[in-house]
């Protein structure tokens, strides 16, 4: 035998985890990074675990308006990730949230520049509404026509799309202010409170369309069609989907929900426009989008979870030691460092080589044996015994519970890897 | 001496044993063929020794020696050179550079040199002659200390210029490389982009770089698969010449008359067991057929007798490019009839994928035609004498026909009687129901209401969607219907639960995405969710590949319940047994080509193998006599006729009843 | 005036020189690094640090600026190396930590500039060494000033990105590096370590970028510092390795194109603040000309590396 000369493990996919153990290891790594971010914090302050946490939760829950900002917060980030969800499912590299949410900014700033104080307030929230997701569809088209068409490379013109956004709107702002400091303030036409609270629309907005967006994917034709061209544009070919139509049509679907992301933004939040109104949150929906699985819930636990981390940290930074404005991305950077490696653990699995899988699965099952019933450790112990291998069903438990990814059960070979192997 | 051995080599993947025991040996400066049928195992085996693969038991033995290949770089380093059927090349760059690619920078040590020049000097020193004086001796030593001194110091500046000029493709390279080209008589342009060249041409260099490598044993994976005849005869020249310079090859190949002409020893796996190596000189055509196809095996496969077999598609001259732009299908004629299970045999990469999905519009069609019979009752119908042209035409495109399918010559009969013929039923008229395929992409196919089913080759690729529910793959034909924007998965699961339960599909729930599932319960999925439909045709490639013997008979149960409600099975395979016990007719294509279309309850197992590889008339240049015999032959010029493709075997049927 | 500003534009030009070739050098080996802003930030950090450390110490000109070159590789570099560990060994897609280390990045140099504070303006001093001419005096004619009246680093860019497209174009380390962005399964048939080449690759252009940065705050601003611009010129950077078609030659009058276009604003009288800013529109919209034209084309030398983005996993072995 020469197994002598293999290496000691080597990677493999791993297709067949349980989504449960998938999400217990994510909310693992989630308290550890946050660990990490108190930890750093305390390094940079000199202060103490609890300055961090009496500051850190202080800003997040202390008052009222704080605890909504959070989840208005969250709302906002929320509904930029759903509008570049359909295009990820598609396998549409869209990372021009931003530029796509600013040209919505902008349309609704032009509406309101224009009619603002001039006509009625409810035209002028009207007729901004139709210009943002007018100016957002625009801008997230774009790219799908030259896709569809030529098959230009869409992460590398989205990502230039976002800059020339900006560049635009500061170019709105100088030519309406020709004196300035780069920030247009609007009083008029804007979208004022509702239910004696500025946050409740906002977010009754986005659980709709969280909602609306979680049926689209799951249960419409359209959706349907976008997930079959993403997995498999040969699948998609076999049954004639019109894949340059549905790359299209899935655009003007994140556009006009970038369009509402920027009339919220505007309209409803900052009564005010310049070229950071959107402040990386384009960006941030990427990320958010990509790590949630492109699901709708999971987005929604993901944008709290940046939020906490971001308002929290922000509290800090403004709180007894001024850390300064740029403190919460270092943090949010930690914690989308961890959250991106976890999925590696996810996704991979160590095949070990078979004398030392044997073992691992030997101190495993007697782990497992350590802090389970007596009556399984007789069991290990018997087997022990009777064979040099464990009984199948305990290492699977063992396995199972003690959260390292080393699984034991065979993965099933799908025929298109025994095909490859087999070199046809 | 041995120049390779392999001893006891296994190798499996998941269940499926892909080398079992096999033994093999290369003697320096011959030529081994490695037969095989598709899936006995061959490439499998020949990664092992290039260093792809890590065999799981076995041992592989160079020159004597025993040794262990773990990558790539191991292979070369005991020069062994494989040139794969998947040609590994950067087509960006031009021939040169690919052939120079991943080349190793000759050793060169500074410190080394150093001891060299130390010693050198020494050696100098002592071989001063013992005449000369104290001083005259002090200054020759001097004299060649200095001389030491200076040549250490240039050292670094001697390396990087090694360096420079080994980083670009100088001229001496260039004529290297255009010495093993000039030696074997390749011709080549070396400064020629990858992407630009021909299919040949890419082995070219491909063999080239192997060669360039310093390899001494060439494996070269069914290296005349993609070849001219003419080219296969340069590539044969090329292997002697390197047989003569005493380098071994192993050459995989299915083609018996290449193993006959090029090979001094053949060794033949099937099913990925080791059978036998035998001496070309010694051995037959006949003998090595019946060592790679085995003897046959009664499968007791159920066949029915085909019930009023009619016309159902029926395909004229279709010629289809692949994406290489090559034509793939060459002026293919054939008739698939209701009712009857049409197998399509070939050594795979022939042309079966290309026919297929042609057929179905997903393929570049370029030539002829593909048409689609509605099979529905023929209802009476009056010609007029003006309508004669017209009449001509419609028979040309084979719209009239006997009961039997066969085609009618309608030559100096009168509208009159052409009416007749029609209401008493003599001949069979379908003007309302004939639909051209050609040209028409799988949705327009749906819209025109054709029920069309295609079981594609690779499963999780074409046909399904991997990371999908099953319920969500049941849909995917389907959820284009009704006008609501929703889709309905009632129905759906409805299906997907029928199918779970009575083809016994192995799955935790019908929500479980359908890359987890093992290939046969995959492939009951596909093969289900198709013939849902009630299709009037059903195309299905390689069905069974991968599946286990339960599964696979599944299969071949559902595939004979089709053809009893009278639809028209195309039935594409690799195993000749089930071939031969499961199909009606058998068409065997070669290169693209109709070798033959035959009765499969006449065929032998050899024929067709023999079929397989040649087309009938090199089959006549080699004189097999046994096949003549039984063997109703396409000849090429009904191919080239106006008429709809006949169907010989069928007729020889007829006049035989 | 006309003078001023080609002058202007060359120093600028460096800047995104610097952060191009890195890209580019990144790119070939099949990674898009959306980093590289991030990775400027940090390199900017590295090398204020490592000059004011020399300079404190009472260091050469030519020290100060060694020791800067360092710390700035050395800290971009760091990023490279976190890159290339995400999404090289753990698979990570490309542009999540991309965009993760941008933001980061950002954070930090922002986070930086806060601490730093009002000191700013001790790499005032520190950046006189940069700014130094590094021919010395040399004449006031136009040339002289267009050309020879710089400092070090950016002829050190002009060198580093000529030293690259040779490498790249002519020598064997750049064919098999190449190889690994085009099809790195045919580099690893060939025998070429794939993921040895991407790490190099991945480290030593995320460290040539991070001189970016450094050059930015000490040549360009004089050090004082501005947050949130080399954020922008990063991007542009990015841009810039999409304009010059992965080769790092036509970086270099690229860079110039940019350089040009990013400075020309403040050099152009009798035009409102408006009108301006559509100028700076202009470097991403050639940017985005030119991808949709050699998508349109489809010739194979023109477009970015095959197996850009895609990670590289042979499965089984």
């Amino acid at each position: 035998m020469t197994k002598i000369h293999e290496p000691l493990f080597h990677l493999a996919k791993n297709s067949n985890v349980n989504p449960r153990r998938k999400w217990a290891l994510r909310g693992i790594v989630f308290v550890i990074s946050f660990f990490v971010c108190a930890i750093v914090s305390v390094g940079l302050t000199g202060k103490g675990m609890d300055y961090f946490f009496k500051y850190f939760f202080e800003g997040l829950f202390g008052s009222e308006r704080n605890a909504w900002n959070l989840f208005h917060e969250t709302a906002i980030l929320l509904l930029i990730a759903l509008a570049v969800t359909p295009c990820f499912k598609m396998k549409f590299w869209n990372i021009g949230g931003e530029g796509q949410v600013l040209m919505g900014c902008l349309g609704c700033a032009v509406a309101i520049n224009f009619m603002g104080g001039k006509v009625s307030d409810a035209a002028t929230i009207i007729v901004s509404i139709i210009l943002a997701i007018a100016f957002s569809t625009v801008w997230a088209v774009i790219p799908a026509l030259f896709k569809a068409k030529w098959n230009t490379n869409e992460t590398l013109l989205t990502l230039m799309m976002n800059y020339i956004a900006v560049c635009l709107v500061n170019f709105f702002i100088k030519s309406v202010a020709t004196s300035g400091t780069g920030i247009l303030v609007f009083s008029n036409g804007v979208v004022g409170s509702i239910f004696g609270n500025e946050f409740v629309l906002k977010i009754i907005v986005v659980a709709v369309l969280t909602t609306l967006m979680a049926i689209y994917l799951k249960f419409s034709k359209h959706g349907y069609e976008l997930t079959v061209v993403g997995e498999s544009p040969n699948t998609a070919k076999y049954v004639g989907i019109k894949t340059k139509a549905v790359i299209i049509r899935t655009l003007v679907l994140c556009g006009v929900l970038c369009g509402i992301a920027g009339f919220l933004l505007i309209s409803a939040t900052n009564h005010s426009i310049n070229d950071t109104s959107v402040g990386g949150r384009g960006f941030v929906g990427v990320l958010i989008s990509w790590l949630g699985q492109f699901n709708p819930i999971f987005m929604a636990i993901m944008s709290f979870l940046v939020v906490f981390i971001e308002r929290g940290s922000n509290a800090l930074a403004n709180g007894g030691i001024s850390l300064g404005e740029s403190y919460p991305s270092i943090m949010t950077g930690i914690f989308f460092f961890f959250i991106i490696a976890v999925e590696f653990f996810v996704n991979y699995k160590f095949v070990f080589r078979e004398d030392l899988q044997a073992k691992i699965d030997l101190c495993t099952a007697k782990i497992k044996g350590v802090f389970s019933k007596k009556k399984q450790v007789e069991e290990i112990e018997n087997s022990n015994k009777a064979s040099d291998s464990v009984s199948e069903e305990i290492v699977e438990e063992a396995v199972e519970e003690s959260a390292v990814t080393v699984e034991e059960n065979e993965e099933i070979p799908s025929t298109e890897d025994v095909e490859e192997k087999e070199g046809k | 001496m041995k120049a390779i051995e392999l001893v006891g080599i296994t190798k499996t993947f998941g269940s499926i044993h892909a080398n079992q025991d096999v033994n093999l040996d290369v003697e320096k400066g011959e030529i081994l063929s490695l037969l095989g049928e598709n899936g006995s195992g061959k490439t499998t085996l020949m990664n092992m020794l290039a260093g792809i693969y890590f065999p799981d038991a076995g041992h592989i033995f160079v020159d004597g020696q025993e040794v262990v290949i773990k990558s790539p770089i191991d292979a070369f380093k005991y020069k062994i050179g494989m040139v794969h059927q998947h040609f590994k090349l950067v087509d960006l760059f031009t021939a040169a550079d690919n052939i120079i690619l991943g080349e190793k920078m000759p050793p060169f040590s500074i410190k080394e040199q150093t001891q060299e020049y130390k010693i050198q000097a020494a050696n100098e020193i002592s071989a001063l002659s013992a005449e000369l004086d104290e001083k005259e001796r002090k200054k020759a030593i001097g004299k060649i200390n200095n001389k030491r001194n200076l040549k250490t110091c240039a050292l670094p500046f001697i390396k990087f210029g090694k360096i420079v000029a080994f980083n670009h493709l100088s001229r001496n390279r260039a004529k290297k490389i255009q010495a093993i080209a000039d030696q074997y008589g390749f011709e080549i342009d070396l400064k020629k982009k990858v992407y630009e060249l021909s299919v040949s041409e890419k082995q070219t260099v491909e063999i080239i770089k192997v060669l360039y490598r310093g390899a001494d044993y060439l494996i070269l994976d069914e290296p005349t698969a993609v070849l001219t005849p003419q080219e296969i005869q340069k590539l044969f020249a090329v292997m002697r010449k390197m047989r003569e310079n005493g380098k071994s090859i192993i050459i995989i190949t299915h083609k018996l008359n290449e193993v006959m002409e090029i090979s001094d020893r053949v060794a033949v796996l099937r099913k990925g067991k080791f059978i036998g190596v035998v001496n070309t000189k010694d051995t037959s055509e006949k003998e090595l057929t019946e060592m790679m196809v085995g003897a046959k095996v009664d499968l007791d496969i159920h066949r029915d007798l085909p019930v009023n077999p009619q016309p159902r598609l029926v395909v004229n001259n279709l010629t289809v490019l692949n994406k290489e732009g090559h034509k793939a299908i060459d002026d293919v004629s054939f008739v698939v009839n209701g009712g009857e299970i049409l197998g399509i045999a070939g050594i795979s990469g022939n042309g079966q994928k290309e026919l297929l999905e042609g057929i179905a519009g997903l393929q570049h069609v370029v030539g002829g035609d593909v048409i689609f019979y509605n099979p529905k009752e023929n209802k009476p119908v009056t010609f007029f004498h003006n309508d004669l042209r017209q009449i001509k035409q419609k028979a040309a495109n084979g719209m009239f026909h006997y009961p039997d399918g066969s085609p009618v010559d309608l030559k100096g009969k009168s509208a009159k009687e052409i009416t007749k013929l029609v209401n008493d039923e003599q001949i069979l008229y379908y003007e309302n129901e004939v639909i051209d395929l050609n040209k028409k992409t799988p949705r327009e196919i749906q819209e025109l209401g054709i029920k069309l089913s295609f079981v594609p080759e690779d499963r999780l690729n074409m046909g399904l969607v991997g990371n999908m529910s099953i319920v969500d793959n049941m849909m995917l034909r389907s959820y284009r219907k009704g006008k609501s924007i929703f889709v309905n998965r009632k129905r759906p699961k409805a299906l997907a639960d029928k199918i779970i339960e009575d083809l016994g599909v192995v799955t935790p729930s019908d929500m479980t995405p359908v890359r987890r599932l093992s290939g046969g319960n995959v492939q009951k999925v596909l093969v289900g969710r198709e013939i849902s439909s009630s299709p009037k045709v059903l195309m299905s490639a390689y069905p069974v590949r991968g599946l286990d013997v339960n599964s696979s008979y599944l299969i071949y149960n559902l595939l004979n319940e089709q053809k009893a409600r009278n639809t028209a099975v195309v039935f594409v395979g690799e195993d000749l047994d089930v071939l031969l016990a499961l199909s009606d007719r058998i068409l065997v294509l070669c290169g693209g080509k109709v070798s033959a279309i035959v009765d499969a309850r006449k065929v032998t197992k050899e024929q067709i193998g023999l079929l397989m590889t040649k087309l009938p008339d090199e089959i006549e240049r080699y004189d097999y006599e046994s096949a003549k015999e039984s063997l109703e032959t396409h000849e090429p010029e009904q191919t080239a006729s106006e008429e709809p493709a006949l169907d010989l075997a069928e007729k020889e049927d007829k006049t035989n009843d | 005036m006309f003078v001023a500003l080609i002058t202007q534009a060359i120093r600028f030009s460096a800047v995104f020189l610097y952060g191009s070739t890195g890209e580019t050098i990144i790119e070939k080996s099949g990674h898009l690094n959306l980093g590289i802003p991030g990775i400027m930030c940090f390199g900017a950090v590295g090398g204020c640090l490592g000059a004011n450390m020399a300079y404190n110490a009472g260091m050469s000109n030519f020290m100060t600026i060694l020791i800067a070159i360092i710390f700035a590789m050395l800290f971009g570099g760091a990023m490279g190396l976190l890159y290339g560990w995400f999404t090289i060994t753990l698979r990570c897609n490309q542009n999540v930590t991309g965009l993760t280390i941008t933001t980061f990045g950002a954070g930090v140099f922002g986070f930086w500039v806060t601490l730093m504070g009002e000191q700013g303006v001790r790499f005032y001093r520190a950046s006189r060494a940069f700014t130094a001419p590094m021919f010395g005096e040399v004449g006031s004619d136009w040339f002289s000033t267009m050309f020879l009246s710089h400092g070090t680093l950016v002829y050190v860019a002009i060198i580093i990105a000529v030293i690259a497209a040779i490498v790249l174009k002519k020598t064997r380390t750049g064919l098999s590096l190449t190889a690994v962005g085009e099809n790195p399964a045919a580099a690893d048939a060939a025998g070429i370590k794939v993921i040895k080449y991407k790490y190099v690759s991945c480290v030593l252009g995320a460290a040539i970028s991070g001189i970016g940065g450094a050059f930015y705050l000490l040549d360009c601003t004089r050090g004082s510092l501005e947050p949130g611009v080399i954020e922008g010129m990063g991007w542009l950077a990015v841009a810039l390795v999409i304009f010059s078609l992965w080769r790092p030659g036509i970086g270099i009058f690229g860079s110039f194109i940019f350089g040009l276009l990013y400075i020309a604003p403040n050099y152009i009288n009798g035009v409102d603040f408006a009108t301006k800013e559509i100028l700076k529109i202009i470097p991403y919209a050639v940017t985005v000309v030119v991808l949709i034209v050699i998508s349109l084309f489809n010739k194979r030398e023109t477009q970015p590396p095959a197996a850009l983005g895609l990670s590289y996993f042979r499965e089984d072995r």
